[in-house]
C-alpha cells in the first residue's frame, strides 16, 4: 500500500516516533489518538450531561419547586427597590423598614426565582438530552471506539482519510462549545438557554417561542455536529469498504466493524434531513421564511416529520455500535464463535433499514389519519423480530460456552437483559391505541432510557472495560469494575423502572413539578440517581487508580476467546500498526 | 414513611369505583371512564403480562447459561455456531406473537380513531354491544373545542351553543396552582396542579366530539381516564371523540412541552348528568360564568361511587 508509505513519515522505522505533545494531540491524524481524544471529550461532555440529569432528579425528588430556585439568579435589588418605592409613593414613608413590606419583597423575589426556575428546568432537560446524544454517546461509541477499533479489527493501518478524521473531531468540539455557549446566552424565555426540548419542535423553537440568540447558536451547534458526523461516517464507510486486510471479505468482518458500517450509512442518510430541517428553522427565525409557520402556509408538523426521519435512525445510530461491542464480548468470554454470525449481521442491516420507515410512531398524537397510524404500528412492531434474533443469538453464543464473568462480560449480560426490558416496552408503545394513553408520559421516558441509558451506556461501559487494557496498556482494578457495574445496575434500574408506573398513571414528561400523588415513585427515582452517583464516582476512581498504579497490560488478557485482530497487537498498540498487512485465513474471522 | 403507608394502603384498600386523578404510589393506569380507555386497558394489561413474560424468559435463559455454562461448570466450550431450526423458531415465534398483538391493536386503534356513525347506531345499534351507545347516539353529538393558549391556559368553545349575542359559548380555563408562593392551598376539591378555575363541563352518556387547536405553540389535550390525547397544533384543527359513562371530575395535564408553565396547564373536566349540564349551559349563555361554575361544584347523582370519586 504505497499511500501508507507516503502518509507515514516514519513508515520504515520499527520504533514508535511519536510527534510532540501539541502536534500529537491537536493536529492528530492517528486514528488511535483521535479515538482517545473522542473518549476524553465524551467523558467531559458526559459529566456535563450527567450533572444536568442530577438537577432534574433533585428538582423532582419531592413535590414543590424546591431545588432549582437556588440555582437561578434574579435581580433582587430592583424588585426590592420597586416595591419599596411603590409603598413610599403610596404614603408609607417608613416602607424600607416596614415588616409587611419586607415580607412582600421576599415573596416577590421568591416568585421571580420560581418563575425563572420553571424556564431553567426546561433548559436543563433540553441540554441534558442534546449533550448526552450528540456529545456523549455518539462521540464515545462512534468517534471513540469506532476510530480505535475499526482499523485495528479490519487490519488497516489507519482510517482512510486521517486528516478528515481530525476535522471531524475538532468540529465536534466546536459544536459542543457552541452548545455550551447557547446555554449561556438569552433564550427569549426569561432565562439563558433554549428550553424547547431536544426535539426542537417549532413554534416553540421559532421566534414565537424562543426569540433569543440561544436557539440560533444551538442550530449552528447541531449543524456543526452534523457535519462532523457526516465526515466521520464517510470516513468509516470508505475505510471499511476499501481497507480490509487481504482475505477479510465483508462476511468475515468482525461484527463491531459491521455495526459501524451500518451506523455510518444511517448517519449519512439521516443527518442531511436534520440539516435540512434545521436550515429551514434557521431561515424561519432569521430571514422571514415560513416553512413551519401556519400563518404563512407552513406546517409545524412538517418539522416533526423531518426531525423524526432523522431522529428514529438516530436512536439506532446510538445502539448499533453497542450491539457490535456486546457481540464481541459475549463471544470472547464464552470462548465460542458468535452464534449465527450472518443472522446477527443482517439483523443489524434490517434494523437499520426498517429504522428509516417507522419515524411517525413518535407522532401518534399529532393528528395523523388512522391508516397512517396503522401502517406505522405494523412497521414498528416488525423491528422486534431482528432485535429478538440478536438477543437470542447472544444467549445462544453463551449456550455451551465456558463463560468467564470478567468485568466487560457482566456489563454485556446486564446490557442484554436491560435492553430486552426497554425493547418490550417499545412493543407496547408501538401500538398507537395504547400510545394515545402513554405518549409524552414518563412511560416513554422509562422506555428510551432503558434502551439508551441502560442499553447504549451499558454497552459503552462494557466496551470501556473490554478494551481499556488494549487502548491504554494498563490494567484496571477488577473489583472497582465489578462494584461499578452492580451499583450502576441497582441505581439506574431504581431511577428508571418506577418511571413506568408514573407514566402509566399519567404523569406527563418534561414537568418541573407534579401532583402530590406522583411523589413516591419520583422520590425512589431520585434515590436511584444518588446511587448511580456512587457508581459514577467508582468509574473515575477506577480510571485514576489504573493511571496511578500503571500495572502493565498484556497484548491479550482475555485468552483464546479473543480472536479479532486487535488482540494480535501489543497493548497499547504501536503508534502505527499493520505496516505489513495481516492476511486473514480462509477459515478465519467468524 | 407516609409514602410507604400511602403505597400499601392503595394496594390493599378497596379503591372507589373509579379514580378521576392519579393515585399515590399507583402502579398502573388510572381507572377508565370511557369505553376507549377500558379497551386500552383491556389490551395493555395482558400485553404487559406477555411482555413481562418475554423479559422474564430472557432473564431465565441468561441465568441458566450463567449457571450451567460458566467456566467452572463447563470448562470445555463447545464450538457450534449454527442451528438452523432454532434460528427459524426464534424468528417465526416473535412474528406470530406480533401478529397476535396486531389484532386487538388495530381494532382498538380503529375504534378510537374512527368517529362513530351516530345515525346508524341510533337506527340499528346493538343494545348489548358495549362499544356503541344507542340512547346516546339518538341525541347526537356535543362538540367542544379546546384551544391551547399562549399564556398556558385552555379556552373551551361550545360551537353549537350560542349566547344571547349570537357568540359561541366560550371561556378560559386557568390553573389554580402555579408552584408560586401565592398559590392557594390544595384541597381534595382543588388538587394541586390539576384543578382549574373554570372547568370544562360535559354531560355523561353523550357522544362528545372534541377538537383541539392552538394559538401559538403546540400543546396536547389529554385526560388519562378517557384514553384520549390529541395535540393542539397551530394551523390545524384536530378532532376525536369519547363518551363518558360515569359522572365525575376528571383531570389531565398538558402533554406537549409548551414553555415555562407547561406543568401548570391542567385540564379539568366535570362530567355531569344531562339535566345539570343543560342548566349549566343555559347559565353560561347568560354570561354568568361564576354562577354556572357554582352549579357544577356538586355533581347531581345518587350514585355513591360517583360522589366518592368527585371528592377523592
Amino acid at each position: 500500500m504505497p499511500m501508507d508509505e507516503i502518509a507515514l513519515d516514519h513508515g520504515h522505522d520499527a520504533h514508535d516516533h511519536k510527534p510532540g505533545f501539541f502536534t500529537r494531540w491537536f493536529f492528530s491524524t492517528n486514528h488511535k489518538d483521535i479515538g482517545t481524544l473522542y473518549l476524553v471529550f465524551a467523558l467531559v461532555a458526559g459529566i456535563v450531561g450527567y450533572t444536568l440529569s442530577g438537577l432534574i432528579r433533585m428538582e423532582l425528588a419531592e413535590p414543590g419547586m424546591t431545588f432549582l430556585i437556588h440555582l437561578v439568579s434574579v435581580d433582587a435589588e430592583s424588585i426590592r427597590a420597586g416595591i419599596i418605592e411603590a409603598a413610599v409613593n403610596a404614603g408609607n414613608v417608613g416602607a424600607a423598614t416596614d415588616a409587611s413590606v419586607l415580607a412582600q419583597v421576599n415573596e416577590a423575589i421568591l416568585t421571580a426565582k420560581t418563575e425563572a426556575s420553571k424556564s431553567f428546568y426546561n433548559v436543563v432537560i433540553t441540554y441534558h438530552g442534546l449533550i448526552m446524544i450528540f456529545f456523549m454517546v455518539m462521540p464515545a461509541l462512534i468517534g471513540g471506539f469506532g476510530n480505535w477499533f475499526v482499523p485495528l479489527m479490519i487490519g488497516a493501518p489507519d482510517m482512510a482519510f486521517p486528516r478528515m478524521n481530525n476535522i471531524s473531531f475538532w468540529l465536534t468540539v466546536a459544536a459542543f462549545a457552541l452548545a455550551v455557549l447557547s446555554m449561556m446566552v438569552p433564550g427569549g424565555n426569561g432565562v439563558n438557554g433554549f428550553g424547547g426540548g431536544w426535539v426542537l419542535y417549532p413554534p416553540l423553537s421559532s421566534t414565537a417561542g424562543h426569540s433569543g440568540p440561544s436557539m440560533d447558536l444551538l442550530i449552528l451547534s447541531l449543524h456543526t455536529a452534523g457535519i462532523a458526523s457526516i465526515l466521520g461516517a464517510i470516513n468509516f464507510i470508505v475505510t471499511i469498504l476499501n481497507m480490509r486486510a487481504p482475505g477479510m471479505t465483508l462476511h468475515k468482518m468482525p461484527l463491531f466493524a459491521w455495526s459501524m458500517l451500518i451506523t455510518a450509512v444511517l448517519l449519512l442518510l439521516a443527518l442531511p434531513v436534520l440539516a435540512g430541517a434545521l436550515t429551514m428553522l434557521l431561515t424561519d427565525r432569521n430571514f422571514g421564511s415560513q416553512f413551519f409557520d401556519p400563518s404563512g402556509g407552513g406546517d409545524p408538523i412538517m418539522f416533526q416529520h423531518l426531525f423524526w426521519f432523522f431522529g428514529h435512525p438516530e436512536v439506532y445510530i446510538m445502539i448499533l455500535p453497542a450491539f457490535g461491542i456486546v457481540s464481541h464480548i459475549v463471544s470472547t468470554f464464552s470462548k465460542k464463535p458468535i452464534f449465527g454470525y450472518l443472522g446477527m449481521d443482517y439483523a443489524m442491516v434490517s434494523i437499520g433499514a426498517i429504522g428509516f420507515i417507522v419515524w411517525a410512531h413518535h407522532m401518534y398524537t399529532v393528528g395523523m389519519p388512522s391508516d397512517m397510524k396503522a401502517y406505522f404500528v405494523a412497521a414498528t412492531m416488525v423491528i422486534a423480530v431482528p432485535t429478538g434474533i440478536k438477543i437470542f443469538s447472544w444467549i445462544a453464543t453463551m449456550w455451551g460456552g465456558s463463560i468467564d464473568f470478567s468485568v466487560p462480560m457482566v456489563w454485556a449480560i446486564g446490557f442484554i437483559f436491560l435492553f430486552t426490558v426497554g425493547g418490550v416496552t417499545g412493543v407496547v408503545l408501538a401500538n398507537a391505541g395504547i400510545d394515545h394513553a402513554l405518549h409524552d408520559t414518563y412511560y416513554v421516558v422509562a422506555h428510551f432510557h432503558y434502551v439508551l441509558s441502560l442499553g447504549a451506556v451499558f454497552g459503552l461501559f462494557a466496551g470501556w472495560y473490554y478494551w481499556f487494557e488494549k487502548m491504554f496498556g494498563l490494567k484496571y482494578n477488577k473489583m472497582i469494575g465489578y462494584a461499578h457495574f452492580w451499583i450502576m445496575f441497582v441505581g439506574s434500574n431504581l431511577i428508571f423502572f418506577p418511571q413506568h408506573f408514573l407514566g402509566l398513571n399519567g404523569m406527563p414528561r418534561r414537568y418541573v413539578d407534579y401532583p402530590d400523588a406522583y411523589a413516591l415513585w419520583n422520590a425512589v427515582s431520585s434515590v436511584g440517581y444518588l446511587i448511580s452517583l456512587v457508581a459514577t464516582a467508582l468509574f473515575f476512581i477506577g480510571l485514576f487508580e489504573a493511571m496511578i498504579r500503571r500495572r502493565k497490560g498484556e497484548a491479550n488478557p482475555w485468552g483464546e476467546g479473543a480472536t479479532t485482530l486487535e488482540w494480535t497487537l501489543p497493548s497499547p498498540p504501536p503508534f502505527h500498526q499493520f505496516n505489513e498487512l495481516p492476511v486473514v485465513k480462509t477459515e478465519g474471522g467468524h | 414513611m407516609r409514602y410507604i403507608i400511602a403505597f400499601f394502603s392503595t394496594m390493599l384498600a378497596a379503591l372507589p369505583a373509579f379514580a378521576a386523578q392519579p393515585t399515590p404510589g399507583a402502579l398502573n393506569f388510572q381507572e377508565p371512564a370511557t369505553r376507549i380507555m377500558e379497551r386500552v386497558i383491556g389490551f395493555a394489561n395482558p400485553l404487559h403480562v406477555g411482555m413481562a413474560l418475554v423479559a422474564v424468559f430472557v432473564l431465565a435463559l441468561l441465568i441458566w447459561v450463567c449457571i450451567r455454562y460458566n467456566k467452572r461448570a463447563n470448562p470445555e466450550p463447545r464450538k457450534f455456531s449454527h442451528n438452523t431450526l432454532i434460528e427459524i423458531i426464534w424468528t417465526t415465534v416473535p412474528v406470530i406473537i406480533l401478529v397476535v398483538i396486531a389484532g386487538p391493536s388495530f381494532s382498538n386503534l380503529l375504534y378510537q380513531e374512527n368517529e362513530p356513525d351516530l345515525v346508524q347506531i341510533a337506527e340499528s345499534g346493538d343494545l348489548n354491544d358495549p362499544n356503541v351507545f344507542v340512547e346516546a347516539a339518538k341525541q347526537g353529538w356535543i362538540t367542544v373545542k379546546a384551544e391551547g393558549m399562549g399564556n398556558w391556559a385552555w379556552t373551551y368553545y361550545y360551537p353549537d351553543e350560542m349566547d344571547a349575542d349570537g357568540y359561541q359559548v366560550q371561556f378560559v380555563s386557568n390553573a389554580i396552582h402555579y408552584g408560586l408562593p401565592s398559590d392557594p392551598p390544595a384541597t381534595p376539591e382543588k388538587p394541586r396542579y390539576l384543578a382549574t378555575d373554570y372547568p370544562m363541563v360535559i354531560p355523561a352518556n353523550r357522544y362528545i366530539r372534541y377538537q383541539t387547536a392552538s394559538d401559538r405553540v403546540i400543546h396536547s389535550w389529554t385526560v388519562p381516564a378517557f384514553g384520549v390525547k390529541t395535540d393542539a397544533v397551530p394551523g390545524r384543527l384536530n378532532e376525536g371523540w369519547f363518551l363518558v359513562e360515569k359522572p365525575g371530575v376528571y383531570y389531565g395535564q398538558c402533554s406537549e412541552l409548551c414553555g415555562k408553565n407547561h406543568a401548570f396547564m391542567p385540564i379539568e373536566v366535570r362530567v355531569v348528568p344531562q339535566a345539570q349540564y343543560d342548566r349549566w349551559i343555559e347559565t353560561m349563555k347568560t354570561g354568568d360564568i361564576d354562577a354556572a361554575t357554582e352549579m357544577v361544584q356538586v355533581i347531581d347523582t345518587t350514585d355513591e361511587a360517583t360522589r366518592l370519586a368527585s371528592v377523592e
